[in-house]
């Protein structure tokens, strides 16, 4: 087994896709792409970012409990990866899941309520940050343990070709799971069993405040080999490279069942939560130069301006409408009610959440209220 | 009417819902090829094939999670633990994951999987192979926990379980696979949370479940043959939902309780039992509750050491109804 390189760069010799036109633009995922759909692959990297600012100062005012991971800087790998996805295709991630749900499709007022804890939340303020889901989108969360998503993500493949179908399942993982042994041992069952699931590490080169050389020994995607699965390399900055490189690696998942490993280099803005001050692991260079360089929003706008797909007319008015559904999110999370006491002991149990019983006796024990 | 062992009950209920549903795959380590370490799955892999009968590598976290992942899309995983102390591998994957999902994604998503394979100590394998984590396991909410104590129980809770649309962990017992016993024909299931009186009796009651009512109602008629008293026991068959009125208005009648469970004491079964008697049923009660279980230390190996001291037993049942008559 080998590692894939889906689209060659155009030019070795140059850092691939730092500057416009993106060597990338003519994979035929991309090829495939209308104005119309360009324009919205955009957007909604747009909307994920001013959601996330938006988020920030309602966190500083005490609004939303436990802990916001951010996403901003890593926006086109979900936007990416989930506008790849047909009928029969799944998305599971950790944590760090406002954007993909935002990709998959959700209601930013949902998600914004969600945090706020409340009851018209995407999980009726039981789940927050952390645990968003939408299995009508095929988005299965949101989910709190590193590495522990990944046996999920694989399940969802298992299922898909038990069922016969051709669909696909992404399991999302930020460079920190790759070390868990629950990681490993869904590599080894997909190979196993021909399963058709991605393994997409997001490499943000952080796990929380430990940087990858001092967490991970060799190349994160690598490991692959170990497994007989094939793997991909590509920036996370330039939403063609995500697009093109998914794109193949879905394809033979869904015809061929074959898993793949997919590491994709990112960057992410903010300290791993809001929590984390970030000042005793990388420096604030580092950062501006990733903004500077790499910002996949500001790459993807130059881009399509090169293809005259935007204008700064557009690129205006799509801001502002992202900054205005965002204000709504926050309105609409202010008015929305919290969960009630009674509401506590619901969603626990299926057979509970049914109009009859199907079992008997205590299924809920409780001390004094 | 059919005389099965609870090994063959089991089975039969797996096979029944394996034909009549198809989205029922069967999974573990050894169920397949090697028949199954238990012989609980003998036969299955040739009449069902592969794609229903899965053998897993040694993988726990990873294929119990991929079952549970599986499950939410609709299929129905019933996966074997060759022992359910190795439930720790899989620990996050199920208390996590199969327990929380639905809770987390509020009520949006089902977890329908079954998780069984026998849980007890008395095999004289030491202290990583002995671990019955029934409190454990019910101690999350959004978890079911089933532990029958015969083969006619074993196959109607078997079938409820792969029918329940919650994950169900199903906990069996090595030393009852071998117990034949009258089994009904037919496609007969059993509500979660029902108990069974196992014996009626008005001088005491017993509250208990697994392997242990048979200790109970071995006790029971030692106890009935040399002093003339009339147990009453209680096999409670499910853990999570529990069926308190049962046990409660087997109190009302006899007033003195004891519980006998293959549990430490500490945090058991029985300290939720005994917290929940004296809550609902103080007035009712002439004498303290008392328990005989585990004794509180890992499993020892030596095995009449192990047989006739750390586990409950007849005669440590007996001994604990004198106590609390006295």
């Amino acid at each position: 087994m080998s590692k894939k390189t889906s689209v060659p760069a155009e030019n070795a010799a140059t850092p691939p896709s730092v500057a416009v036109p993106s060597p990338h633009a003519k994979a035929p995922a991309n090829a495939a792409l209308n104005a119309e759909q360009k324009i919205e692959l955009y957007r909604k990297m747009v909307r994920i970012r001013r959601f996330e600012e938006r988020c920030l100062p309602v966190y500083n005012q005490g609004k939303i409990g436990g802990f916001l991971h951010l996403y901003i800087g890593q926006e086109a790998v979900a936007v990416g990866a989930c506008s790849l996805m047909g009928k029969d295709d799944h998305v599971i991630t950790v944590y760090r899941d406002h954007g993909h749900a935002i990709a998959v499709g959700m209601d930013t007022r949902a998600l914004m309520a969600e945090l706020y804890g409340k009851v018209t939340g995407c999980s009726k303020g039981k789940g927050g940050s952390m645990h968003y889901f939408a299995p009508d989108l095929n988005y299965w969360g949101g989910h709190g343990i590193v590495g522990g998503q990944i046996p999920l993500g694989t399940g969802l493949a298992y299922a898909v070709k038990y069922k016969g179908l051709k669909g696909a399942a992404m399991a999302f993982m930020g460079d920190g799971a790759v070390n868990q042994g629950a990681v490993h041992e869904a590599y080894n069952l997909a190979a196993l069993w021909d399963l058709p699931v991605l393994f997409v590490i997001e490499n943000n080169r952080y796990s929380m405040g430990t940087s990858q050389e001092r967490s991970s020994a060799g190349q994160l995607g690598k490991r692959a080999e170990a497994y007989d699965m094939d793997w991909y390399q590509c920036g996370g900055h330039d939403i063609y490279e995500v697009r093109a490189t998914l794109d193949e690696a879905l394809q033979r998942a869904r015809e061929q069942h074959k898993p793949a490993v997919v590491e994709i280099d990112t960057y992410r803005y903010r300290g791993h939560s809001v929590a984390d001050p970030d000042k005793t692991y990388r420096d604030r260079k580092e950062i501006e130069d990733y903004r500077n360089t790499k910002d996949p929003i500001q790459l993807f706008q130059n881009q399509l301006l090169h293809e005259k797909v935007l204008t700064e007319a557009l690129i205006a008015e799509i801001d502002a409408a992202a900054r205005a559904e965002a204000e709504r999110a926050v309105e609409f999370s202010e008015a929305s009610p919290f969960p009630t006491a009674d509401d506590i002991q619901k969603d626990v149990y299926w057979e509970t959440d049914q109009p009859q019983r199907t079992s008997e006796g205590r299924i809920f024990f409780n001390s004094v209220k | 009417m059919a005389t099965l062992t609870y090994r063959e009950a089991i089975r039969a209920a797996l096979s029944e819902e394996i034909e009549r549903d198809e989205n029922v795959v069967i999974m573990g380590e050894e169920v397949a090829q090697f028949n199954g370490a238990y012989k609980v799955t003998e036969g299955m892999l040739e009449k069902y094939g592969p794609k229903r009968i899965v053998d897993t590598p040694i993988s726990e976290a990873g294929f119990i999670g991929m079952g549970i992942g599986a499950s939410m899309l609709g299929i129905r995983p019933v996966m074997e633990l060759m022992f359910w102390s190795f439930y720790s591998v899989a620990f996050d994957q199920i208390v996590n994951n199969a327990a929380n999902v639905r809770y987390m994604s509020g009520g949006q998503i089902a977890c329908p999987i079954v998780i069984r394979g026998p849980a007890n100590g008395g095999t004289n394998v030491g202290a990583t192979h002995s671990h019955t984590p029934e409190n454990v396991l019910a101690h999350h909410p959004g978890l079911k926990v089933v532990v029958p104590s015969n083969a006619a129980d074993a196959k109607a809770l078997m079938k409820t379980a792969i029918r329940d649309n919650d994950p169900v962990m199903f906990l069996e017992n090595t030393l009852l696979y071998g117990i034949a016993g009258e089994v009904p024909d037919g496609d007969i299931t059993l509500p979660f949370g029902r108990a069974n009186i196992a014996r009626e009796g008005k001088d005491l009651t017993i509250v208990t479940y697994g392997r242990s009512v048979l200790h109970s109602l071995a006790a029971a008629e030692k106890l009935k043959a040399d002093k003339g008293l009339n147990i009453e026991v209680i096999d409670l068959r499910t853990i999570r939902p529990l069926d308190v009125d049962t046990v409660l208005k087997s109190v009302a009648k006899t007033h003195r309780v004891l519980i006998v469970e293959e549990q430490r004491p500490f945090c058991s079964v029985g300290s939720h039992l005994a917290a929940t008697i004296q809550e609902e049923a103080f007035d009712e009660l002439d004498a303290p509750i008392l328990r005989v279980g585990t004794i509180d230390a890992p499993a020892i190996y030596a095995p009449p050491v192990e047989k006739n001291f750390q586990l409950p037993n007849p005669e440590r049942v007996i001994a604990g109804v004198l106590k609390v008559l006295a």
